[in-house]
């Protein structure tokens, strides 16, 4: 099951690649996969979630490479699952975001279909090395997309992205090979059970390794700075993707392995992370309240809520009272949410710039008398980011300040206020853009057509089922977390 | 001599004598398309001599076979080294048949001096006494400097001339070494000396034998193109043939780094002198070097020429990855598993780059990097080998490229050489931005689909079997790691 719909995608891109020829048989291939892709993906998250016990479902495991005790060894469980969710919610969005690519069609596609496997790969692997090998599957597909159907300054982007994300998993692996040395294994499920002793170096040192990899990925701030660039210039379907899941691994590798492998030292340090998730939530809003283009104004107000991912995780630190699973929660759904806000935000700024060919903020205006929906669907999205109650973004947030504010009360009082800069620029753009004087220069321009307006609906939906009903996707992952934290943290 | 030393240097026989037909062949033939069938032919017959030899030392007692007077082992790890070096002989031959075909003459004296190279090479991985080691090292050597002149332009004369000297001068370091060791223990034969430092029978203790092991590691140094040796590598990768460069970068060092293992890991272990640190300060070296000063190269076989000194590095790390040492002077360690996983690898990677940028040469008539410029839409199936190959050279998964390095690392973390781990991982993070720069001008530049770059049937076989071997070993590397531990074990039993 689990290794069907993992690779399920690379096999309908290189189908794609070898047999599909016509432009218009090759969307309709990729949207027939990207649909299995969702239907496989539901299922698997609603066996997790019709299963509630938290442990790893649908588990695969054979071996690999037995001189090296390398396993394939797939399972989801109450923390992946969701995120699996999400990928396949966002596939159908990103095949019908590239819609209207008209340039090398094809190979569009096949890389687009190549980075959901290894997006998949990297919330379904349970040995660190093949983790790691999906981990680094990912970046080829995202560089070329970038660096090919991208815009602006294309390919210093996509060589930036790379560099950074490249950076960071050489000491991720340096981390893995540290700690097989000591434990003689790769396998996750038995290293987050265990504790870690006699590892070459200090076991700060091997959890700094992997927090680099996945704080680069998150991005946390000061190393946010390809987040940015990569976002502005990725064509629609890559910035979706991106914003949707592709910093989701940072967060879920940091609870995945940072958290989970080494609980002591989060504990320890928790100090520090708290420190990193301030700057990032008010730098990251500051500086997105300057931004006058709209694709870069999403990228910086990414920063700022990945932020929130960190705070979270910072409320296992040490405080007066017991540590709770509240906040880590929170830190997840807020991965879950902001996957699809985000990916609904570029999504529609995507739409908007198709049309408008611009996307300064001070070019565009009145854009709601010339589009309703798209209008509507981005304020729908604005709203759920700036956390309006009723809508998915205000639970996660909810969830993270209440998970830490008892263990850092003044730091949380603080990035509370990033949710004013937060209301801030977002409805300020949305003042900016949708309402406004009408600027003469659109006066050509439709409403979106019907390959725009059904991913729009899509993930408006999961929106507002989430925000008036978060248990459906918390349940499950508490049900991974709160074992996890009463038995590591206890 | 008696008829079973013959049957142990079968292999070599049937390789050296197919290459002496081939050249008068070529004197009588007209039709010279059926030289590299020929070449071929004597490769097959070499390859089943050389799994006869691998049938028999797999029944016999101690896992290897001894001969003439004891200068020649045939063991696993000789097996694996010949092997891979007669599949690198039968891809060259595929791989540059057009190349070759433009040729007025001497389109023999290519074939017949690629097989004699390899002679010397597959000696190289199967001598255990210094002698016998530097005769097969000219006999390796002294063909490619000819090699590299073939093409008889003042750059490809230059190229053929650096080299010989080069040779020379590393020959005579090489020497010198072996003199040395052979003057502190009376004896040439490896086990011999590594006997001799165990039982204490060197005058004034072992280290005295530091500048022999210096000598000897300078001049192998020279034919890995290992930093601080490395000053001829770009020139002559510019000027020579790229058939030639293609079969020196990744038989040569295949060759070198087998003699480097059965020299240092039999011979020395037990030497008091700390040459594993020295790999280890020269491989950060060689891959630091190599690959910044690659990012600044314009010309795509000079940045080849840096890539494999940086290579050399990575691949010294392996060497350097001593676990422990055994009470009786062996080594145990992952590391020279990994050199010899990595070696494999390697030679399928680079041959895959330089049969794609053979063809593309050929047709757009520059080796600059720029003109590579959308290269893509003429020539869809040969950049994505060389892009394959590039990411293989990275080292991103999943190509054999990612677990050579795994491999290698593993090695270095699992003897303490944590830093060095280190130091290569960043290398592979500056090495991204070069190899991948040859990708993105291929991929980004505007081209002209109608002007189809086309190639024979031979070289697009070549092509696929290396790209198949960068994908197979990279996602199934099991069977070729283990089949590399069972040819190191085998090297420590011989001895």
């Amino acid at each position: 099951m689990l290794t069907f719909t993992l690779f399920l995608p690379l096999v309908g891109a290189l189908f794609i690649l070898f047999f599909v020829n016509t432009p218009r048989t090759v969307r309709a291939v990729a949207l027939l996969i990207a649909l299995v892709e969702m239907v496989l993906a539901s299922v698997v998250f609603w066996t997790v979630s019709q299963d509630g016990s938290g442990s790893f479902q649908l588990v695969e495991k054979i071996a690999w490479i037995q001189s090296l005790n390398i396993q394939y060894f797939l399972g989801v469980d109450g923390l992946s699952a969701p995120l699996i969710l999400l990928t396949g919610l966002l596939t159908p969005c990103a095949v019908f975001a590239s819609w209207y690519v008209e340039d090398r069609v094809k190979e569009h596609f096949f890389w687009m279909l190549t980075l959901i496997t290894a997006v998949m790969g990297v919330f379904m692997a349970l040995d660190l090395v093949l983790f790691f090998v999906f981990w680094e599957l990912e970046l080829i597909p995202m560089y070329f997309l970038i660096s090919i159907w991208g815009t602006g300054r294309k390919e210093y982007s996509a060589m930036k992205f790379l560099i950074f994300t490249i950076a960071g998993s050489a000491f991720m692996l340096i981390g893995i090979l540290v700690v097989f040395l000591s434990s003689g294994t790769f396998d996750m499920t038995e290293l987050a059970g265990s504790t870690l002793t006699n590892l070459l170096i200090p076991t700060q040192l091997v959890f700094v390794l992997f927090f680099i990899a996945f704080a680069i990925k998150l991005p946390v701030w000061p190393v946010h700075t390809w987040l940015p660039d990569a976002h502005t210039d990725a064509p629609t379907a890559g910035s979706v993707i991106l914003a949707g899941v592709l910093i989701k691994m940072g967060g879920y590798g940091l609870i995945r392995i940072n958290v989970a492998m080494f609980p002591e030292v989060t504990r320890e340090y928790a100090w520090v992370i708290v420190g990193l998730a301030l700057v990032s939530v008010i730098y990251g809003a500051i500086v997105t309240l300057r931004q006058s283009d709209l694709k870069r104004l999403i990228a910086y107000s990414s920063v700022s809520h990945m932020g929130l991912v960190l705070l979270g995780i910072a409320s296992l630190g040490a405080g007066k009272s017991a540590v709770t699973s509240v906040g880590l929660n929170g830190s997840a759904m807020q991965m879950f949410t902001h996957g699809t806000i985000t990916g609904l935000m570029f999504l529609v700024v995507g739409q908007i710039y198709l049309r408008t060919h611009t996307r300064f903020i001070p070019d565009l205006g009145g854009l709601i008398v010339k589009m309703p929906f798209l209008c509507a669907a981005l304020v729908v999205s604005g709203l759920a980011s700036l956390g309006l109650p009723g809508l998915s973004g205000f639970v996660s947030e909810a969830l993270v300040f209440l998970g830490a504010f008892h263990v850092w009360p003044w730091p949380v009082a603080v990035c509370v206020f990033g949710i004013v800069l937060t209301a801030g620029y977002i409805l300020w753009m949305i003042q900016r853009v949708i309402f406004g004087p009408e600027s003469g220069k659109f006066s050509e321009i439709t409403d979106a057509r019907l390959p725009e307006i059904v991913p729009v609906v899509l993930l408006v939906a999961s929106i507002l089922a989430v925000g008036l009903y978060p248990a459906v996707i918390s349940d499950v992952f508490s049900s991974t977390l709160s074992p996890l934290i009463s038995t590591r943290f206890g | 001599m008696t008829i079973n030393d013959l049957y142990l240097i079968a292999p070599e026989i049937a390789l050296a004598s197919t290459g002496l037909i081939v050249i008068v062949l070529d004197l009588v033939l007209n039709n010279k398309r059926f030289l590299p069938v020929f070449a071929l032919l004597g490769v097959l017959v070499s390859v089943f001599f050389t799994l006869a030899l691998c049938a028999d030392i797999s029944a016999s007692s101690n896992g290897s076979m001894i001969g003439l007077f004891s200068t020649l082992v045939v063991d696993k790890f000789a097996i694996f080294f010949k092997l891979l070096i007669l599949s690198i002989v039968a891809l060259v031959v595929l791989g540059s048949v057009d190349f070759v075909n433009k040729f007025e003459d001497s389109q023999g004296e290519f074939y017949g001096l690629i097989l004699l190279s390899a002679v010397g090479m597959m000696l190289m991985a199967a001598t255990k006494e210094l002698i016998s080691i530097y005769i097969s090292v000219e006999l390796a050597t002294l063909p490619i400097a000819a090699l590299a002149a073939l093409m008889k332009t003042n750059r490809s004369s230059e190229a053929g001339l650096k080299f010989l000297l080069l040779a020379a001068v590393s020959s005579a370091f090489l020497l010198y070494g072996m003199v040395l060791v052979y003057g502190f223990t009376g004896s040439t034969y490896l086990d011999v000396i590594a006997g001799a430092v165990t039982t204490g029978a060197v005058p004034f203790g072992s280290s005295v034998m530091l500048a022999g092991i210096a000598l000897i590691v300078v001049g192998f140094g020279f034919k890995i193109s290992m930093v601080p040796f490395q000053m001829w590598v770009p020139d002559v990768y510019e000027g020579s043939p790229t058939p030639v460069v293609a079969f020196l970068s990744v038989a040569s060092k295949a060759a070198a780094f087998a003699v480097i293992l059965r020299v240092f890991y039999v011979g020395f272990g037990g030497v008091n002198v700390d040459w594993a640190s020295m790999f280890a300060v020269l491989a950060a070296l060689s891959m630091t070097t190599g690959n910044l000063v690659a990012m600044m190269q314009t010309n795509i076989k000079r940045l080849l020429g840096y890539s494999t000194i940086a290579q050399a590095g990575y691949i010294l790390v392996g060497v350097a990855a001593i676990t422990a040492t055994t009470p009786d002077g062996g080594i145990v360690g992952l590391g020279p598993s990994g050199v010899l996983f990595y070696l494999a690898g390697y030679a399928v990677t680079n041959l895959a780059a330089f049969f794609a940028i053979i063809v593309i040469n050929n047709h757009i008539n520059s080796e600059l990097i720029s003109d590579f410029s959308g290269i893509a839409k003429r020539a869809p199936l040969l950049s994505a080998v060389i892009a394959i190959s590039m990411i293989s050279l990275i080292g991103i998964p999943p190509t054999v490229g990612f677990m050579g390095k795994l491999y290698l690392f593993n090695a270095a973390v699992s003897s303490g050489l944590v830093w060095l781990a280190v130091v290569g991982v960043l290398n592979s993070v500056i090495s991204a931005y070069y190899y991948l720069r040859v990708v993105k001008t291929m991929y980004l530049g505007a081209g002209e689909p109608e002007n189809r770059i086309t190639y024979s049937l031979p070289v697009l076989v070549a092509v696929v079997v290396v790209v198949i071997g960068i994908l197979v070993i990279g996602i199934v590397p099991g069977p070729l790691f283990e089949f590399t531990e069972v040819a190191v074990r085998s090297l420590f039993i011989a001895s």
